[in-house]
């Protein structure tokens, strides 16, 4: 192929927020040094991060059981934020991710541990429960056209009510041991495996956004429903897919939780909502600026826990944790806007 | 183009008596946009108590003027406005006509239906008041006076949206008339004017009388009014003079008493139009490809409607606002519940009332919307997303999509489509209009279609552009499709089809083929099919 000259090809003069591409048609891609900064400015934050501890806390904070537990127990909430990545990228909140990992987490305790169903089973059931309760939340989102925000809200509610029942408002234990091995136990490279499981449920999740038609569907139905709906997109059954794709992913999220301690709590995980969407949309700042991404949001995950366990070990108290993470939300949603400005767009 | 038509006159006591100047004089108000000229050196003067109609076609720079006026768009320098006879600065900022006793009644009448008819009356009150306490027994006392004013009846406490559509109106009318007494500070800026922008589109012929009564009670009060139409029946009924516009510039002022309808339709269409911009040597086949029968919809838009299409032919299809031709492409693709009908394309039938896109695109059908915004392209996606976004199956080969690949053929197509800078990368939102409606084309025409259906194909695009739309839409047809263009400019009908089919309160009144499909008989057969001017008549004209 030669390379034909183009006399009208000047366009706009590039503005450094578009990614550009080399010349056609190789379609090489060439990154300017703005976009690389931007793609891959959390990850630099979080080296600042390490090495601002480092010298101040170098004995704790540098120690590699430090690392063992920052990267060894972060792995519910990482499998929490890609749970939340798909309504995100499908345009719709799901409040309720934390109550279907809280209720997933106790279905099995109480399964496994009061009633002596296998292990295996528990899971499945978890899971199945987790898969019905997206159903339930998309279809009110879809088919009687309610905000997913308050659906969510509502659900997630309820959720922490039925787990109270459930558990007769008490601690779960005696979770079989293989699941506390199979998650903590067991370690590979130094590390638990969980955290494995974290990193494969990224790669499933980048895989299905970057390289399946349903991830791209996902996205067009974030951006324009209308646009999407006369291509073609089934956007009801792609939002109610999302969302029942979130509560299972949160489900496993659940079935990670309860095999950290092999019991199930009637409100702990509860916390962890607020850190999901903060790594969510600050993970959406990062490796693929402005959409919610999986890589990002993992490396936004640890990128907050570093900050937070950081300061803990300073001797900072308890009460940083919140407002490290509604800081990190607050300012990620505010980078996110700024990124996006000048591609809102224009309805009438 | 030589400007045949009849030179402005003065309106009645214009310019000699000073003692009373107008309520509204503007001068020489131009305003160009992206090159074309929306509005060249245009003279508007409207009386003291006088109801004064602004005619012209979609496009002919009425919604411009209207526009400077309530300050949403700058005029180019050298504009004058006076109100009462004392100059304003242009450009009027959004917002400060209210200063000068001015008011707007737009077609959607900005309502909001949830609330009560009070809650809306009190709307622009309640919007600017600072730190006053809102008694509401005396506000309704105040309200009830207000309507028995302007005779009006209506429930203060109904909500408006169970109101039909001709009390809707006159609430709007009835709230902007009060907003001209209470803006505007004493006599300085005279007794007001009220701007009534297409209000009458969904009224009845009953409805149309009380409107009509309530400008008079308006007028009677002093207050002056400008009244945009299409219906030329309204406009002789209601208003005294009409300043007739076309392509930018005043193409006649007259008495409504001393015109006729026929008189308006040759200002409002003048009498040649520019050449055609390029030969079409296509020849559309005899073999019947699209049928259509008995459309119609639940809400009443559109009351059954029956057509063919034949291989490779181009139809238009238009009328007036709210005949309901607009809304034919998005029935026959799916796109919206609640319709009836029936739709074969080449021997194969679809049930209308069954439609999605999704079967649409099946059944081998491609839509080309009018807001490109909101139903064609996403804006914060790339072009290559814009483009591969009903393709991607074909992309998803060994588990994965071929990137790549995708990158690859959409820099072709862009490339086949003419799309500039052909680049897939760039945002789709960083091209020019033009550009856009391309890449919209190339969207859907990258694979072969047997019905286009398209919807004001050319709008907000540029000249160049438009051609070279034209020619991708014949050149689909050369391949064998059949066309169908809802459109409310006539002039791109006249290029663009093989025949136009005219609607009217929901049905087909008027198919025009051959030597009729002429940008000037369209406008006369759109508008005589509410007005009924006579066939022999306009056939001299």
């Amino acid at each position: 192929m030669t390379t034909q000259s183009q006399p009208t090809e000047a366009g706009k003069p590039p503005t450094g927020m578009l990614p550009k591409l080399g010349d056609e048609p190789g379609w090489r891609e060439r990154l300017s040094f703005a976009d690389l900064a931007e793609r891959y400015a959390l990850l630099v934050a979080w080296g600042i991060v390490i090495a601002v501890f480092g010298v101040l806390e170098p004995d704790t904070f540098l120690s590699s059981a430090n690392f063992t537990s920052i990267f060894g127990s972060q792995t519910a909430l990482v499998i929490l934020t890609l749970a939340l990545l798909i309504p995100l990228t499908a345009g719709d909140y799901d409040l309720s991710v934390a109550g279907v990992l809280g209720l997933s987490a106790m279905t099995i305790a109480v399964l496994n541990a009061q009633h002596g169903v296998p292990l295996g089973l528990s899971i499945a059931i978890a899971i199945g429960v987790g898969a019905l309760i997206g159903l339930i939340n998309g279809i009110l989102i879809v088919g009687l056209k309610i905000e997913s925000l308050i659906v969510t809200l509502g659900t997630g509610t309820i959720l922490q009510g039925v787990v109270l029942w459930l558990s007769d408002s008490e601690t779960v234990s005696g979770v079989s041991s293989k699941l506390v091995n199979a998650v903590i136990g067991v370690r590979f490279l130094g590390l638990p495996l969980e955290f494995y499981y974290g990193l494969a449920v990224a790669l499933v999740v980048w895989y299905v956004f970057d390289h399946t038609p349903v991830g791209r569907r996902l996205l067009f139905t974030g951006r324009g429903k209308s646009v999407a709906r006369l291509s073609g997109v089934a956007v009801g059954r792609v939002r109610i897919g999302a969302m029942v794709g979130s509560a299972v992913t949160a489900s496993i999220a659940g079935v990670i939780y309860v095999g950290t301690s092999g019991s199930a709590d009637t409100s702990s995980w509860s916390a962890l909502l607020l850190p999901a969407f903060a790594a969510a949309f600050l993970g959406s700042t990062a490796i693929k600026p402005g959409r919610f991404n999986a890589w990002g949001s993992f490396i936004a995950v640890y990128f907050l826990v570093t900050g937070i366990t950081g300061l803990q070990l300073l001797g900072v108290q308890a009460f940083v944790q919140q407002l490290f993470y509604g800081g990190a939300l607050v300012a990620a949603v505010a980078l996110r806007q700024i990124l996006r400005r000048g591609e809102i767009e224009e309805e009438e | 183009m030589p400007d045949t038509a009849a030179p402005p006159v003065p309106g009645p006591g214009g310019g000699s008596d000073s003692s009373r100047s107008p309520q509204l004089e503007a001068r020489h108000l131009s305003k160009s946009f992206g090159g074309a000229k929306a509005l060249d050196d245009v003279d508007l003067r409207v009386e003291k108590g006088e109801v004064h109609s602004l005619l012209g076609e979609n496009g002919s720079g009425k919604s411009t003027l209207i526009k400077i006026l309530a300050g949403f768009h700058a005029p180019e320098p050298g504009g004058e406005l006076s109100i009462n006879g004392r100059p304003v600065q242009l450009p009027l900022k959004p917002g400060e006509f209210r200063g000068f006793r001015m008011s707007f009644v737009h077609q959607h009448l900005a309502l909001m239906p949830t609330l009560t008819v009070l809650e809306n009356l009190l709307l622009p009150k309640l919007s600017t008041a600072r730190g006053m306490r809102l008694s509401w027994g005396a506000e309704r006392r105040r309200a009830r006076q207000t309507l028995a004013d302007f005779e009006v009846d209506l429930d203060l406490n109904a909500q408006v949206g169970s109101l039909s559509q001709i009390e809707r109106a006159l609430l709007a009318i009835v709230r902007a008339a009060t907003e001209l007494d209470e803006g505007g500070d004493g006599e300085e800026w005279g007794a007001g004017l009220l701007i009534l922008d297409e209000p009458t589109v969904f009224l009845s012929e009953e409805g149309l009388q009380r409107l009509f009564r309530l400008v008079e009670t308006v007028v009677a009060r002093g207050a002056s009014v400008i009244f945009v139409s299409h219906d030329l029946d309204e406009v002789l009924a209601v208003s005294d003079r009409a300043t007739i516009l076309r392509d930018g510039k005043v193409a006649g002022v007259v008495n409504s008493k001393e015109t006729s309808k026929l008189r308006l339709v040759e200002l409002i269409v003048g009498h040649e139009l520019e050449a055609a911009m390029a030969s079409d040597n296509r020849a559309p086949t005899a073999e019947r490809m699209v049928e259509v029968g008995g459309l119609r919809t639940d809400n009443g838009v559109t009351d059954g409607v029956d057509f063919s299409l034949h291989r490779g032919e181009i139809v238009g299809i238009t009328g007036l606002v709210g005949s309901g031709f607009d809304e034919i492409p998005y029935l026959l693709y799916g796109a919206w519940p609640g319709t009836e009908g029936t739709l074969s394309i080449d021997d194969q039938d679809w049930q209308l009332a069954d439609m999605t896109p999704a079967k649409g695109l099946e059944a081998g059908m491609a839509l080309i919307p009018a807001n490109r915004q909101r139903d064609g392209s996403i804006a914060s996606l790339s072009v290559a997303d814009n483009v591969t976004m009903q393709v991607l199956g074909d992309y998803f080969r060994g588990l994965r999509l071929r990137s790549g690949e995708m990158s690859r053929q959409a820099a072709q197509t862009l490339r086949d489509f003419d799309v500039r800078p052909p680049r897939p990368d760039l945002r789709y939102s960083s091209l020019s209009g033009g550009n856009q409606q391309k890449v919209v084309l190339a969207k859907w025409l990258q694979q072969p279609r047997k019905l286009l259906l398209l919807h004001e194909p050319t709008q907000g695009v540029d000249v160049g552009a438009r051609a070279q739309i034209f020619e991708l839409i014949r050149a689909e047809a050369k391949g064998g499709t059949a066309a169908l263009c809802a459109s409310s400019d006539h002039e791109q009908l006249e290029l663009l089809c093989d025949r136009v089919l005219i609607l009217a309160h929901g049905r087909v009144v008027k198919e025009l083929v051959g030597d009729e499909v002429k940008a000037r008989r369209i406008t006369q057969e759109s508008l005589s099919a509410v007005s009924g001017i006579g066939e022999k008549e306009e056939d001299r004209g």
